[in-house]
């Protein structure tokens, strides 16, 4: 009798320590992963997916600051400024048990520099990958590249047995339509492994319990299942009934009923995203506005006066429910190159903004398009019709179109537009890859996002030179002073850095990262 | 006989090309699928070369030709969303559609007949006129709004039925399904409910209005002189004489139900041909919006057409007219 009650004793105890192990995380957001293949799409939901199974050699923290990941040390070559080293981690078993080794880094990074790899634009400036002993490698790039770690953070490793086995060695052609072995299996080094994935509905995957981290990290979530749920009513009423419980792209109106919800929580974090108004200064007369043969965007007065008359503090109270932050640059925080005084230089004064239009020649004010999108930024119609009010103190009669993304952002590629809504985030937390996209005079393969027509042949000159300065006080500087240009400027109007707010019941414990990519090995399960 | 179907086949046809043609004309207000399929990082050389490889480089009416070109092989092309062949995607979402539609039908029919039934029998009683009143709300509430208070109702505060998705489903061969599991019945519920509602409150009305109608001839008087029990008039003589127009408009709401359950299918979640098209549209997926808008008005036309045959063939007149 005393035996049997041991035995069931010890079956409990089992059962409940099975039952602790056993967490799952119901998890959804609004989109899928478009493909599993590691270099074929660059596009943050896919990367989401991947980060859980495959590994790059380092990845960004909450802050974004950089963790050793695959690699556990990197430097540059004191003797060649054109050479990164990195040294590998040792013990590292893919899914499949093959082990990982510096000649699937060499495999990794050539496979992401084919044609019709989606990553090989991050890292075009690397001319040779050399496996230097089992654990080292040497990164060659064409010249000096300070700030390449940055760009390899999204940049997944695969075994190169695995792919050579499986027909993968080639990126998938994804405008093609081409299904490859690795579009639909995976073989990471990563904390989770696949188990199951019906594209747009529903991705299952488990803990791997050979994981390299497994006592360094918490790994405490057993399995995930990952649902992409579009509709923002339903995607909140799947959390509030339990159904999920964790939750991206949280609708900002319902952020105060799931926080007050029992069991729920929203957590939140300043977003790498900024968002701002451009003006189209480079016109010699602007096609949708009522001033003739003169273009008023030309004159600074009248962009200062503009960025003076948006009221950043209401568009956050009234528009935003408090979900934003005013920005004055249009860089988000913790990019290398932000500072809180630059941040804090858009200020309202409606009657010194009058003046400024009087004294600019436009007292009686002018007429003009905004051209802004309805389904990218969180709010991003109610902040333009927001604008149109308050462009109307000024006397700036403002006509709003507000249409779908996938027809307003070829509008600013294509120059087709004087005054436009848009939003930036900043991937390698530095400001030349601002500057290269939103400041530099429009040319083919740069400034491509510029629809400002501003075209400075020094300032270009000085962004440039960014990507080889290795001497990082006198990159910095130059940095600081491309900023106070774009800022005397007023190149753009700064508006406001997006939070991000992730919901879930109250036993998930994490906190909210910057780039909106969860990493599930450090979450904890209470 | 025969000249009259060919012609209506021609018919058919033409309003086929030319739907094709008026959807192909309105892609290109959708917006630029290629902004949607390269990263901020692209350069113009990328977005012209892939501009090129997608032939979107051509005029319009050449896309057109070239589509229907690869169509009449059976070849829909590729999503620029999901890199698949478009055919396959919608095989694989097809089964999700059909058995929403399919359920939500059966219980428009089979509620919609009865309580059609019942509110025209008791004209004037209590139960009737609260199911009168309440079948306004089917009438007029939108589809979104019934299926946002359903999943607040079932899902949220009482959380008896999941409020997205299709459950477990079983494969058998290429057809995936939700009948086969607990949690596939119950997801089924909400939405095919949603989904019917307009449905059935339509159907509904219509038996009792044309029930009314019946109930109202001389031979339904002549039959009650006659002493026979109100079962048999009601069921074997009014109910029978009632179902022909209704029929009809059966028939023809089922293609509705396929090609309207777009908006259920966002509200749940549900992984059917509606969601692919909104996904679609949202991406500027020009393959698969074109593959799904012809295979509606395919669906649209086919259904017609059969109508059509089958009256000429129940009313002579037609035939005679039509020559």
């Amino acid at each position: 009798m005393k035996k049997t009650s041991t035995i069931l004793a010890i079956a409990a105890l089992m059962s409940s320590t099975a039952v602790v192990n056993a967490e799952t995380l119901r998890w959804a957001r609004a989109g899928d992963a478009l493909t599993l293949d590691p270099h074929a799409q660059n596009e943050g939901p896919t990367h989401t997916v991947r980060h859980q199974m495959y590994e790059p050699l380092i990845i960004r923290d909450v802050t974004g600051a950089f963790v050793p990941t695959l690699a556990t040390d990197w430097a540059p070559d004191p003797e060649n400024p054109n050479v990164w080293v990195f040294n590998l981690r040792e013990g590292v078993k893919f899914h499949d048990g093959a082990d990982f080794t510096a000649e699937d880094v060499v495999f990794s990074f050539e496979r992401a520099k084919q044609p019709n790899s989606d990553m090989k634009e991050l890292i075009n400036s690397i001319v040779e990958v050399r496996a230097v002993g089992d654990y080292q490698v040497e990164l060659e790039t064409n010249g000096p590249n300070p700030i390449l770690p940055s760009n390899l953070t999204n940049l997944f490793m695969m075994d190169k047995g695995w792919s050579e086995a499986n027909d993968t060695v080639n990126v998938q052609d994804f405008e093609g339509g081409e299904i490859t072995y690795a579009t639909t299996n995976v073989n990471g080094t990563g904390a989770y492994r696949l188990v199951s994935r019906e594209p747009d509905v529903k991705t299952v995957m488990v803990r791997n319990e050979e994981y390299w981290g497994r006592d360094e990290f918490p790994l405490e979530v057993s399995e995930i299942i990952y649902t992409p749920i579009q509709n923002a009513a339903t995607r909140v009423a799947a959390l509030l009934s339990g159904e999920v419980n964790f939750l991206q792209d949280m609708p900002v109106q319902d952020l105060a009923r799931v926080d007050s919800a029992d069991g729920l929580m929203v957590k939140q974090a300043p977003q790498n995203r900024v968002i701002f108004f451009g003006m189209n200064q480079g016109a010699d007369d602007l096609e949708a506005d009522n001033v003739d043969g003169k273009n008023p965007l030309a004159d600074v007065r009248v962009r200062k006066a503009m960025s003076m008359a948006i009221n950043r503090d209401a568009i956050r109270q009234v528009v935003m429910r408090g979900q934003s932050q005013p920005a004055g640059m249009i860089a988000p925080p913790f990019v290398n190159g932000w500072t809180a005084d630059m941040d804090g230089e858009s200020s309202t004064d409606v009657e010194a903004a009058k003046a400024m239009m009087a004294e600019a020649g436009y007292g009686d004010g002018f007429s003009i398009r905004l051209d802004c999108p309805n389904d990218r930024y969180i709010n991003d119609e109610a902040i333009c019709q927001a604008a149109v009010g308050m462009l109307g103190q000024i006397g700036i009669t403002v006509n709003l179109d507000a249409i779908p993304k996938a027809q307003h952002f070829p509008k600013i590629t294509e120059g087709k537009t004087d005054f436009y809504m848009l939003g930036w985030g900043v991937p390698t937390y530095d400001s030349e890859y601002i500057f290269n996209f939103l400041v530099h005079g429009r040319e083919s393969d740069i400034g491509t996002w510029n629809g400002t027509g501003f075209d400075n042949d020094d300032l270009d000159a000085k962004i440039e030179s960014l990507a080889s300065n290795t001497d990082l006080d006198a990159r910095n500087a130059d940095i600081a002073s491309i900023w106070r240009v774009v800022q005397d400027e007023q190149l753009y109007i700064p508006i406001h850095h997006q939070v991000l707010n992730w919901g879930m019941s109250d036993n998930v414990g994490t906190e909210v990262d910057a780039e909106d990519q969860p990493r599930v090995k450090y979450f904890t399960m209470k | 006989m025969v000249s009259f179907i060919l012609k209506r086949i021609v018919q058919s046809a033409l309003v086929l090309l030319i739907t094709g043609a008026i959807a192909f004309s309105m892609f290109s207000f959708v917006g630029d699928p290629i902004d949607n399929m390269l990263g901020q990082e692209r350069t113009m050389e990328d977005v012209e070369r892939l501009r090129a490889q997608l032939g979107l480089d051509q005029p319009v009416p050449v896309q057109y030709v070239k589509f229907l070109k690869e169509a009449a092989h059976g070849n829909f092309g590729v999503s620029y969303r999901q890199g698949r062949e478009v055919s396959e995607i919608i095989m694989e979402r097809a089964p999700a559609t059909l058995e929403l539609a399919a359920v939500s039908a059966l219980l428009a029919v089979v509620f919609g007949i009865s309580l059609g039934v019942f509110t025209a029998i008791r004209r004037h009683g209590f139960t009737a006129n609260l199911i009168m009143s309440a079948s306004l709300i089917g009438v007029s509430l939108p589809t979104f709004l019934i299926g946002i208070l359903l999943i607040y109702l079932f899902s949220v505060e009482l959380g008896w039925l999941p409020s997205f998705g299709r459950g477990e489903v079983v494969q058998i061969g290429n057809w995936s399904t939700g009948f086969l599991t607990e949690s596939g019945r119950k997801a089924l519920i909400l939405p095919a409910i949603t989904l019917g509602l307009y449905q059935m409150t339509l159907i509904m009305r219509l038996v009792r209005s044309e029930m009314l109608e019946v109930l109202r001839q001389d031979y339904i008087r002549f039959a009650r002189a006659r002493g026979l029990s109100d079962r048999v008039i009601n069921f074997r003589h009014a109910l029978k004489n009632t179902m022909v127009p209704v029929i009809t408009i059966i028939g023809l709401q089922l293609g509705a139900i396929i090609a309207f359950a777009i908006i259920t299918e966002t509200v749940f979640q549900w992984p059917g041909l509606g969601l692919l098209f909104i996904n679609a549209i949202q991406f500027v997926d020009i393959p698969v919006m074109a593959a799904y808008l012809m295979m509606i008005s395919v669906m649209f036309v086919v259904i017609n057409l059969v109508v059509d045959i089958l009256y000429a063939m129940i009313d002579p007149r037609l035939r005679v007219s039509a020559k």
